[in-house]
């Protein structure tokens, strides 16, 4: 509630402050704005920057800061008993607090002392609530005046606001780096936990994937076992059978689009092979399922083939097909790209336009197109849900695509999917598979870049 | 070459009335009443011209005149413009050059071209010149093409610059040199006639000066037409010159009579440089 109050406040002494800067330097040269160092707007940018920027960043610590700072005023307040203890009853203590504050009715009647500390820290949370709004009310009302008491013709508004933006800017990207690390940090804290109960040289090198633990001591069987080799391979193979699909079809429908559809074709064509960009992979899943799986089963039955009804070769033409629009819309981008004076030059020499396509065109385009299939293999060994639908759970190590296989991907799923305890192997192998998987995307996402870089404007 | 090219009528199917004789000794290329359009647009009002074996003729004109649209006619290049339509008649020794004997791939083989900016291929300079004869199947052996590569990139005056690094990326060389291997690999499908679409207009004067001096030397074997804004290079290779204005064509005589003796008052104009 204070909350929004402030943001509201902020909201309208910026646009204020824009005003105000705007008519002070416009006033300060009696209305000659060529004798301003910046522009107006300038000034009105930098009286509202000064007007938000202080308060925001106030607001953006007291948010970060308000509950524990509260937390340890209302613990300072509990009698000793309760607070000199080991730091898991600690946080107990202070989610009974956090609990019994936000009305979570736990089932239990609360210590009185600790009743006392919620009711404290409400009244605490609030008091700091309703400070902030004033205080910060006052920090931009301060910043406007300050800013528009140094508005003078010579005042280098424009370098000052052009600063802030590039920080903003810098600011941003920070914030996506930074996420980044904190997700592999995750991954590898989680990932060495893993390791720690199950050795790599298992992992990366055993054939045998049986993830089940026994719950109690005296449970007998599921034993554990986490070879990820055939949680690779079937990856492996279900990924070159997509490619299979995607790379001539992709290729050639990009071809097509780029050097023989004429233009209303092409503006046709483009956006209706990008519709299958935008099925959701769980209705590819169906399909795969519902309608290629039991295809495939049929056909292999009718040349007297063996096809269990979930098989790697189904689940693959499916996650091909999904692939395609993605390989052929940056494969034509590409090839759109190369230089129509190459082209000319082939044909000036007599060539066809086949041998223009192939000896010249795709050459040129080549670096693109590795690219693109880079980008495309990521994306089909990220992919989970058809294979989860299509391909099975089964970890078959096999290089038969007649067969069921699973991916990496599908067993983090169905390890993480439901109630969960995350001490055992069992569920932390996903943090071992992910950890794997994400460095195997990482560098093939790298060596297409490198591809990209090292041949990239050749020509021109 | 016959003295007396009697073209049939039925090869010239936007103008059945055109009964052509042109031609002569020595005459290469003729184009009668040729017309182009960009869609509606004319850029060519009906040029006719003949073009004399072994020697350099020079298409002048300021821009956007059809200078340039008349040298791609000649090849056919228009063909791969969408909207490009050709009317009239464009023979090579007597053959006309859009009808049903001679094909756009073949004809491009006799008639090369080289364009304005240099296009050298992305590959190494050896399969820049090898390109051509490749796809067209000159040489069988790899001694042959080893021949062809060389002669050609001599003729091109580049053999010198490039024989230790025939196996480095042609886009590599500087402007000049690029230019050069798009004329050397010209040269290596042994073309009857040489196109040049403002060939020096992305050079230094050192480089243009290179080329120009080539071309000179080219005409010895080669049929040259050369598409030029630089008036003093015009002069400087050719032998004939044509002017363009607006889609048609001027005048066209021998160089040295356009540049001192003008017949037409645009001619003047703009080899005086009053506008162009």
């Amino acid at each position: 509630m204070q909350i929004m109050a402030l943001l509201l406040v902020l909201a309208l002494l910026t646009v204020i402050g824009f005003q105000l800067g705007r008519s002070r330097a416009t006033a300060s040269v009696g209305g000659r704005t060529v004798e301003l160092h910046s522009v107006p707007s300038y000034h009105g940018f930098y009286v509202a920057l000064w007007a938000g920027l202080p308060a925001l960043l106030l607001f953006a610590l007291w948010t970060a800061s308000e509950g524990w700072m509260v937390m340890q005023m209302v613990l300072a307040g509990l009698p000793g008993r309760l607070t000199h203890v080991d730091g898991q009853a600690l946080s107990l203590l202070r989610a009974d607090i956090l609990n019994l504050a936000h009305g979570v009715n736990t089932g239990r009647v609360p210590d009185p002392a600790v009743a006392a500390a919620a009711e404290q820290y409400v009244r605490l949370r609030s008091l700091g609530d309703w400070s902030l709004l004033v205080i910060g009310s006052c920090l931009a009302m301060g910043g406007l005046l300050f800013a528009r008491g140094r508005i003078t013709p010579d005042l280098r508004a424009r370098n000052r606001v052009e600063r802030t933006v590039n920080v903003a800017l810098v600011v941003c990207s920070l914030v996506a780096i930074l996420t980044t690390i904190g997700i592999v940090l995750s991954l590898l804290f989680e990932a060495m936990r893993f390791f720690a109960a199950v050795s790599p040289i298992d992992f990366l090198f055993g054939t045998h994937w049986s993830p089940q633990m026994a719950m109690r001591a005296d449970q007998v069987g599921s034993s554990g076992s986490f070879g990820a080799i055939p949680l690779f391979a079937g990856t492996l193979l279900i990924t070159a059978i997509a490619m299979a699909v995607a790379v001539p079809v992709g290729l050639m429908s990009a071809i097509f689009m780029s050097e023989y559809a004429n233009p209303t074709l092409r503006t046709w064509l483009k956006p209706i092979l990008e519709v299958l960009a935008g099925i959701p992979t769980v209705v590819y899943g169906f399909f795969a399922a519902l309608t290629m799986a039991p295809f495939v089963r049929g056909l292999g039955q009718a040349v007297g083939l063996d096809v269990s009804s979930e098989s790697a070769l189904a689940a693959g033409i499916v996650m091909g097909v999904m692939i395609i629009p993605f390989v052929s819309s940056l494969s034509d981008d590409v090839i759109n790209a190369v230089p129509q004076s190459l082209r000319d030059g082939s044909y000036g020499l007599g060539a066809t336009k086949s041998e223009t396509i192939r000896l010249v065109v795709l050459p040129a385009a080549l670096p693109g197109i590795v690219a693109a299939v880079m980008l495309a293999v990521s994306r089909a060994i990220g992919e989970t849900m058809i294979v989860t639908m299509a391909a099975g759970l089964t970890a078959n190590l096999t290089a038969n695509p007649l067969e069921a296989v699973t991916t990496v991907t599908t067993q983090i799923a169905t390890l993480l999917v439901g109630d969960q305890e995350f001490d055992s192997p069992k569920t932390l192998s996903a943090f071992g598979l992910g950890l794997v998987l994400f460095l195997v995307t990482l560098t093939l996402n790298m060596v297409a870049l490198r591809v990209v870089q090292k041949y990239r404007e050749k020509y021109d | 070459m016959s003295v007396q090219t009697q073209y049939p009528t039925a090869s010239v199917p936007p103008r059945a009335e055109t009964q052509v004789r042109a031609g002569g000794p020595g005459v290469k290329m003729v184009a009668r009443d040729v017309k182009v359009y960009y869609g509606a647009k004319q850029a060519l009002k009906g040029i006719d011209l003949d073009i004399q074996e072994n020697r350099v003729m020079a298409l002048i004109g300021p821009s956007g005149c059809g200078k340039s649209t008349f040298l791609r006619c000649l090849n056919r290049m228009n063909d791969t413009i969408e909207n490009c339509r050709v009317e009239g008649l464009i023979a090579l020794d007597g053959e006309d050059v859009y009808g049903r004997t001679i094909d756009a791939v073949q004809l491009r083989a006799r008639v090369g071209m080289v364009f304005q900016k240099p296009n050298p291929f992305p590959k190494s300079i050896y399969d820049n010149i090898a390109y051509g004869p490749r796809i067209h199947g000159i040489a069988t052996h790899r001694d042959e093409m080893d021949e062809i590569v060389q002669t050609s990139l001599e003729r091109a005056g580049l053999w010198n610059e490039v024989k230790d690094r025939l196996r480095e990326p042609g886009t590599g060389l500087s402007g000049g040199q690029q230019q050069r291997l798009c004329i050397a690999r010209a040269i290596a499908v042994s073309p009857e006639v040489i196109l040049m679409d403002e060939p020096c207009s992305a050079l230094d004067p050192i480089a243009t000066a290179h080329i120009e001096e080539l071309i000179d030397e080219l005409r010895e074997n080669y049929t040259i037409v050369i598409v030029t804004h630089n008036m003093q290079q015009a002069a400087r290779v050719s032998q004939k010159t044509a002017f363009f204005h607006l889609g048609e064509m001027v005048e066209c005589d021998d160089t040295e009579e356009i540049f001192t003796n003008p017949r037409d008052e645009r001619t003047q104009g703009y080899i005086t440089g009053r506008y162009g």
